[in-house]
């Protein structure tokens, strides 16, 4: 049996690789918010208070272009409305735990750290403490974030624009979900996801990344009815 | 006003993260809806890879000679044979810089 550090150490580990996208990204998001004119503590209190990159960004540049308070807190909660689906999914490894318990590794849920924890802890159901394994994921990416985006603040953007990093932010996703290539019922939730953003990208509040999951689970409902 | 628009945003984004795990009890979901969240992975990160990869920074289609679409091509190749998520990333790098800087140039 694992101890709680072991689990915990292996999710550390799960998520290091993503440090490759989850860096660069947090330096660009700590320094366009300099570039955008805002104090630096408030820019970094959107990596402690947020803590959602992209909502981050568009958070900033919609407040800086003169919108309204309400039409940037709208379009930080659609994007970040997707962790209601990681929730949902994770809450399977966290249901025993106490209220109190619950309530702070909530915090800790990223898109890469649910991805490993789940892609896990679906193989290891008779883990016990598999919340350990969600933290390390979480508070590694969290202590990253943070540093990264101090980074940013404090020396701009470094990293010269050419390379073209922001790339680097769909490659992370990719390598996430490249194994379920083998499954074809997945690669067609996958088609279909993609393709609704491609259609939807350009509906209200960036939208198109709730709605277009909400269209592909939608399809897989249909799919696994089908299939009976 | 901007610091009470990040406080919100912050408690509307923790509550996206907390709401499913701490207030939802998971008897409520029933077996059809706990079948489908094994496919939120795949529903969830075409959404981001694939404007990521087919838009630009103007949200205009790229064209389909873009090396972002290439890059991708080598990372998916690479992705799906070494199972690695650093192999990925790197591979789908390298071969990105590889075209914008020795080819394009």
């Amino acid at each position: 049996m694992l101890s709680k550090s072991k689990i915990f150490f292996k999710g550390i580990v799960a998520v290091l690789p993503h440090m490759l996208s989850v860096i660069p990204f947090g330096i660009i998001t700590g320094a366009i918010g300099i570039e955008l004119g805002f104090n630096p503590i408030l820019v970094y209190a959107t990596s402690l208070i947020i803590f959602g990159g992209a909502s981050q960004i568009i958070f900033m540049q919609l407040l800086s272009g003169g919108a309204s308070s309400l039409v940037a807190i709208t379009s930080v909660g659609v994007i970040n409305s997707r962790h209601l689906l990681y929730g949902a999914v994770l809450s399977e490894y966290l249901e025993k735990l106490s209220f109190i318990k619950k309530l702070i590794i909530s915090y800790f849920i990223v898109d890469q750290g649910f991805a490993e924890s789940n892609k896990y802890l679906r193989q290891n159901k008779n883990l016990s403490n598999p919340h350990y394994y969600v933290l390390g994921t979480g508070v590694t990416l969290w202590f990253c974030w943070q540093l990264s985006t101090i980074s940013g603040i404090i020396l701009g953007s470094f990293i010269p624009e050419e390379l073209g990093l922001k790339f680097a932010i769909p490659l992370t996703f990719l390598a996430i979900i490249v194994n379920d290539l083998r499954k074809l019922d997945h690669v067609f939730v996958m088609l279909v996801s993609g393709f609704a953003s491609l259609i939807l990208f350009n509906a209200p509040f960036k939208s198109y990344i709730i709605l277009s999951p909400i269209v592909a689970l939608i399809a897989a409902f249909i799919m696994l009815r089908l299939k009976k | 006003m901007t610091w009470l628009s990040i406080i919100i945003s912050g408690i509307v984004t923790y509550f996206s993260r907390m709401a499913m795990v701490a207030l939802i009890d998971r008897e409520m979901l029933g077996t059809k809806v706990k079948e489908v969240l094994n496919y939120v992975p795949a529903a969830v990160f075409p959404a981001i890879i694939f404007p990521g990869v087919f838009f630009n920074d103007f949200g205009l289609f790229v064209e389909i000679t873009d090396p972002k679409i290439y890059g991708s091509i080598v990372a998916l190749v690479v992705g799906f044979y070494s199972r690695s998520v650093i192999a990925t990333i790197v591979s789908g790098l390298l071969s990105y810089w590889f075209i914008i800087f020795l080819l394009l140039k």
